[in-house]
């Protein structure tokens, strides 16, 4: 049972078991563990970053491609439904037609951008997919009359999932299961299929040769499997579950615009997530969201304490100011690129069989 | 393209190079295209002005991004941070002479501004050197590597411009002399972007003689084409290599002095914006070649400009559609770089 569910890659590591197994019961009754409205949300964006970083670990650390235009994706599924929303009101099938639509205009993005770069040079894709991202941000705030350009939108959604909606009259465990707790569970449960379902692609022979396209290229080419084929097809399923990570969010906020979804600043948070917990295990993808999520949350407060504290020192003040967290993270990550390529779960999982 | 000329003894002469002009035609086509649908004449030329200019300023910057490609396979995602430390020296070099900037006189005025610049150009040079040994250097050969660390030598550039300059907007004001426009006929031609366009010309024009008519430029050159066969012959590549990076990254904190002072305002992710068109630059002009990285600049600066003027919105997708277009055309760029 286990062993189908984990597609047989178990995390191989007495430690990473036990960070995981956390995790994953912290998440699943966090409701009822942390009650308040400020952990829930973390809780319910450690979910989607998970998917949303497994979705990116599948192209860099599995395919060995950088792609930078990753939250064009996540906003191409998070306005998909939100606009929905906002347009025909709050109904079920307008997001299940939402998440459609924008899983077709992302696979479709995603093959044409694929397409044109990845046939030439691996490193073009970077480049071609910053450009292409920097124009979807922009057009996406441009047509403000269609997307709430700079503002978003703010929708709302069906009605079990309102936080005045009751599943049951009384109190369960002394938390009232309402609507947004409700909507929390969705999250979750669909976070938790389709990461499961990463782990079965990528423990799949196709994944198999996405990871014989990461080492060298041009020997899978030459065992006969058609590199720019399989480089596509997991740009699409990247694509695909970022757009899902995208609903998910867009669900879970009630809200969609440029600076939660599109933004640079999300991109360059998924890049470190994926370093930091480790490339090429999507193990890595949930020890790195959580990680970097509850350290967005808790370090920030921890340096303005600190900031405060060294008050009299003038550049160390400014260097521990609570806004300058992501030089930290910066530093972390330049060094854990040198001396941890495979991140924390790479560590903690010692050499590779 | 020159090499010395074949002593006259030879018994067949050497091939003659082909000139490929082709690219060299498209910015006039598409300024000639753009005519009839700007409509005024007058507005015309002042866009194509206004392209030339920032045409000259995405090139300053590109040109040392596509040199260090072409030379050791290495892309600088942390290019952009150059370009914003580069504007922030100026800013505060400005600061401390500002009464220099602020008199109504050219003379003082370029002096103010050519020290800015010297100060800028020397700082990210110096930057640039430390960025290579400390950043680029453990990770060559390696793109995965090179990109994901040179994106965090870019986020930690950025949070120390914060540390040091602060995170509020600055403004950036040009010096007195440098204000307002020309009036040539109709025609309003703002004075900073006639400056753009000659520093441009000038820098271009010394990387064509440094490239093309010295010795180090033949081994650059030659280092683009094959590196090994370079070191074979017993040069220094790396020390060369070094060398072009810190010019690169000298260049890119020109280009970025010249970009706050055409917006005149300055954050810390000023480089961030433009590398962005740097990039479609790069690949539009073959990544490599300084020739290509010209003409693509120009040709990026136009669509961008024209289109501003036509459809505002589309602006920077018109460009995405241009690299398109050109790649369909030559999948490897204008001027492709043989190599590997």
């Amino acid at each position: 049972m286990l062993n189908t569910l984990l597609s047989g890659d178990y995390p191989r590591s007495r430690v990473l078991t036990g960070l995981l197994v956390a995790i994953v019961v912290g998440l699943a009754f966090a409701p009822f563990l942390f009650p308040g409205a400020a952990a829930i949300n973390t809780a319910a964006k450690v979910c989607i970053f998970i998917v949303l970083v497994a979705s990116y670990d599948l192209l860099l650390g599995y395919t060995g491609i950088v792609s930078f235009a990753h939250t064009m994706f996540f906003g191409i599924g998070g306005y998909g439904v939100g606009l929905g929303l906002y347009a025909f009101g709050a109904s079920w099938g307008v997001i299940a037609l939402g998440i459609l639509l924008a899983l077709l205009v992302g696979v479709v993005l995603a093959f044409l951008i694929g397409l044109l770069s990845l046939r030439v040079r691996a490193i073009f894709y970077a480049m071609i997919t910053l450009a292409v991202a920097s124009a979807f941000l922009i057009l996406a705030t441009q047509f403000s009359e269609y997307t709430g350009g700079e503002d978003g939108r703010s929708f709302s959604v069906p009605p079990s999932l309102r936080p005045g909606f009751r599943l049951f009259e009384t109190p369960v465990f002394g938390t009232v299961i309402n609507g947004r707790i409700l909507a929390y569970y969705l999250v979750f449960a669909a976070a938790v299929t389709l990461f499961l379902l990463a782990l079965r692609v990528v423990n799949s022979p196709f994944g198999r040769v996405l990871q014989a396209i990461r080492e060298n290229d041009v020997r899978a080419e030459a065992l006969g499997y058609r590199v720019v084929y399989y480089r596509i097809v997991a740009n699409c399923l990247a694509a695909a579950m970022a757009v899902l990570a995208g609903a998910m969010s867009a669900i879970w906020l009630r809200y969609t615009g440029p600076d939660t979804t599109l933004s640079f600043a999300i991109m360059l948070d998924i890049l470190l997530m994926v370093v930091i917990g480790g490339m090429g295990t999507l193990y890595g993808a949930v020890v790195g969201a959580t990680l970097f999520i509850v350290a967005q949350n808790y370090l920030q407060k921890l340096m303005g304490t600190a900031s405060a504290a060294t008050e009299g020192l003038p550049l160390l003040s400014k260097l521990l100011h609570p806004d300058r967290w992501l030089l930290l993270l910066g530093i972390l990550f330049v060094l854990s690129v040198y001396f941890f390529p495979t991140g924390i779960v790479g560590r903690l999982r010692g050499k590779p069989r | 393209m020159t090499v010395a000329p074949a002593p006259a003894t030879t018994p067949e002469a050497l091939p003659a190079i082909k000139h490929d002009y082709l690219p060299i035609l498209l910015p006039v086509a598409l300024s000639a295209l753009a005519l009839p649908f700007v409509g005024n004449p007058t507005t015309w030329v002042t866009l194509t002005v206004a392209a030339l200019a920032m045409g000259m300023m995405i090139f300053v910057i590109a040109s040392g991004l596509t040199l260090v490609f072409g030379l050791m396979d290495v892309l600088n995602f942390g290019h952009g941070a150059f370009i914003a430390v580069g504007a922030y020296l100026a800013l505060s070099v400005l600061g401390l002479l500002s009464g220099w900037v602020q008199v109504d006189s050219l003379g003082w005025n370029l002096m103010a501004l050519g020290l800015a610049v010297t100060v800028a150009m020397i700082g990210t040079g110096l930057l640039g050197w430390a960025f290579e040994r400390v950043i680029v250097r453990p990770v060559y050969g390696q793109h995965l590597k090179q990109i994901l660390i040179t994106m965090g030598g870019l986020i930690v550039a950025e949070q120390l411009i914060h540390v040091i300059w602060g995170g509020d907007q600055k403004a950036m004001a040009l010096p007195t002399a440098l204000r307002g426009a020309v009036v040539i006929g109709d025609v309003a031609i703002e004075k900073f972007r006639i400056l753009a366009v000659v520093v441009g010309l000038v820098v271009f024009a010394a990387m064509l003689v440094v490239l093309n008519r010295t010795r180090i430029g033949l081994l650059i050159r030659a280092g683009v084409e094959n590196a090994e066969m370079v070191e074979a012959l017993g040069y220094r590549i790396r020390r060369l290599f070094v060398g072009v990076f810190a010019v690169g990254s000298a260049l890119a904190g020109l280009g970025g002095v010249m970009w706050a002072l055409y917006r005149e305002t300055l954050t810390a992710a000023i480089g961030g914006d433009i590398m962005v068109l740097v990039f479609i630059v790069i690949i539009i002009g073959g990544l490599g070649s300084v020739g290509g990285c010209f003409i693509g600049a120009i040709l990026v600066a136009m669509m961008a400009n024209y289109t501003a003027f036509l459809l505002p919105k589309v602006a920077l997708a018109s460009n995405i559609l241009l690299m398109v277009a050109i790649l369909m055309w030559r999948p490897q760029g204008l001027y492709p770089v043989a190599k590997r």
